[in-house]
């Protein structure tokens, strides 16, 4: 079997899969076994889908969204760096705060949500801080794992040239760092949305997750689907981008 | 060396309690001097307090084991089903090339967001809870269990087919004990998803365990009640986040 004929078989079973999956799905739509709105018809989510994509209301609600989580992953971003690189420059500072780095990161974030209204407000502040919270963890974990795996060599070779420390940081600790860092702000954005969007859904009255509870309740099922829809496409590209990003030299 | 390794240990975790209580202190003196409102953050030493007053009164432990019964669930579920899924795509090697990209796009999307969708299937329940922690951990667990049955040792496979094992055989006594420290690690990283998602859906939804605590008491505008029930979420979510690691490095030495 050739390569080309292969790659082809792939793609039809891809498409024969959608389409199986999308007949199941009308056809629970028409049986009238659930509930009519709950499974609503492969049309009617179509033509949700495109009155959403149309109007510029999802889109001001998107820039809001965009906005939170680069602001999220900024802030939280930034923490995370300094912390990862002082933490993980210092032996007797690894082993002390590593660990709390470590079993903190992978509490549930959202519960902080409460404390971040508080300290906050109800607008896009409180988001932003739950987003960057959620992110300054991955990105702190994935650079101190970094500082600690840079090869001891060349930092020996870089001080027996006795570099400069900007030379230093530019020959040597920035190429080696990028990989963590980049991986480390991969998981923090996927978070970070998350964090963001759970946020918008629990109190607020901008933003996608705001319109996805919208929907819900007033129970406009088409709509909710559509939205989804979109938010997935939105998040799954990103990873992917960030992901080349990262594989690239 | 062993003990100089215990003396560095101690060290550090003096460090680190010596820097969470400095920073309590420092906390405690900024609002008792007014620089930080305390109606917006509470005093540390009416936080600690608290704890036992939440534990008695808003039935930590029952809320503890109803959060833990999800996750249990949930667990259950993603074994149940992740795992046979990992071992399809594994053996149809079609469907592995249509699909892998897929569940790999689906564990990067906010799939707990699909939360208002199963509440209009099964309501304000317990079962909108668990089915969100499953499928939000269930791409990772498919991937780890993949990853697992692909990187067997080819030399495990020749004596496999030198001994003429077949299919069965071969699956059982090679490819799912080589596979299984990989699709432990898939059901750690998994579960302590499925606890994050469960927790984080109790609160949204107002329902079931120590989520809606926090929920409860910010409502109620508790303010030492809800940091106490949050450190409740913390302590339950590292104490399973630890019992993992450790039952993981029983089963995969290496790691």
């Amino acid at each position: 079997m050739t390569a080309p004929t292969s790659r082809l078989r792939v793609l039809l079973l891809r498409l024969a899969l959608l389409s199986g999956l999308l007949a199941i799905w009308e056809l629970m739509a028409r049986s009238g076994l659930l509930f009519q709105d709950v499974v609503p018809s492969v049309i009617a989510i179509a033509g949700a889908l495109v009155t959403t994509l149309s109007g510029m209301e999802f889109y001001s609600h998107l820039a809001t969204t965009l906005a939170e989580i680069a602001a999220a992953l900024a802030l939280g971003g930034a923490a995370g760096l300094a912390a990862g690189i002082v933490v993980g420059a210092q032996p007797l500072l690894r082993r002390a705060f590593e660990p709390l780095l470590y079993y903190l990161g992978s509490t549930p974030k959202l519960v902080f949500f409460p404390v971040m209204i508080m300290l906050f407000g109800v607008g896009v502040e409180s988001k932003i801080a739950l987003g960057a919270i959620s992110c300054f963890f991955p990105v702190a974990l994935s650079v101190a794992a970094g500082m600690r795996q840079i090869n001891p060599v060349f930092i020996r070779v870089g001080r027996s040239f006795r570099a400069a420390s900007w030379h230093m940081a530019r020959k040597i600790y920035l190429p080696a760092m990028r990989l963590p860092v980049v991986n480390g702000f991969r998981l923090g954005l996927g978070i970070a949305v998350i964090a963001t969007l759970l946020g918008e859904t629990k109190l607020s009255n901008r933003g996608i997750g705001h319109l996805v509870i919208q929907a819900f309740t007033t129970f406009n099922m088409p709509r909710m689907y559509a939205l989804l829809i979109a938010i997935f496409a939105i998040s799954i590209a990103a990873n992917a981008l960030v992901s080349r990003f990262a594989r690239t030299p | 060396v062993s003990a100089q390794t215990a003396a560095r240990r101690y060290q550090a975790a003096a460090l680190a309690f010596g820097t969470l209580a400095a920073l309590g202190l420092i906390l405690e003196l900024l609002i008792r001097v007014g620089a930080i409102d305390r109606y917006t953050v509470p005093l540390p030493s009416d936080i600690i307090p608290a704890f036992w007053r939440v534990a008695v009164e808003e039935g930590v432990p029952a809320r503890f084991l109803a959060t833990a019964a999800e996750t249990l669930a949930a667990g259950l579920l993603l074994v149940a089903v992740g795992v046979p899924l990992g071992i399809l795509l594994f053996s149809v090697r079609l469907l592995r090339a249509a699909c892998e990209t897929w569940v790999a796009a689906l564990a990067s999307a906010p799939i707990v967001l699909m939360y208002p969708l199963f509440l209009v299937v099964f309501g304000r329940s317990q079962a909108t809870i668990v089915m969100m922690g499953f499928l939000a951990a269930l791409p990772a667990l498919i991937l780890k269990t993949l990853e697992g049955l692909s990187s067997t040792r080819p030399v495990l496979l020749d004596v496999a087919k030198s001994l003429k094992l077949h299919h069965t055989q071969t699956f059982m006594k090679v490819l799912l004990p080589a596979a299984l420290p990989s699709i432990f690690s898939g059901l750690r990283i998994g579960l302590t998803f499925a606890l994050i998602n469960i927790v984080g859906v109790e609160f949204l939804i107002n329902f079931g365990g120590l989520g809606q605590l926090v929920n409860e008491l910010a409502e109620r505008y508790d303010l030492p009640g809800t940091y106490a029930a949050i450190g409740y979420v913390i302590l339950v979510s590292v104490l399973l986040f630890y019992a993992m690691d450790r039952m993981e490095r029983l089963v995969r030495p290496g790691a």
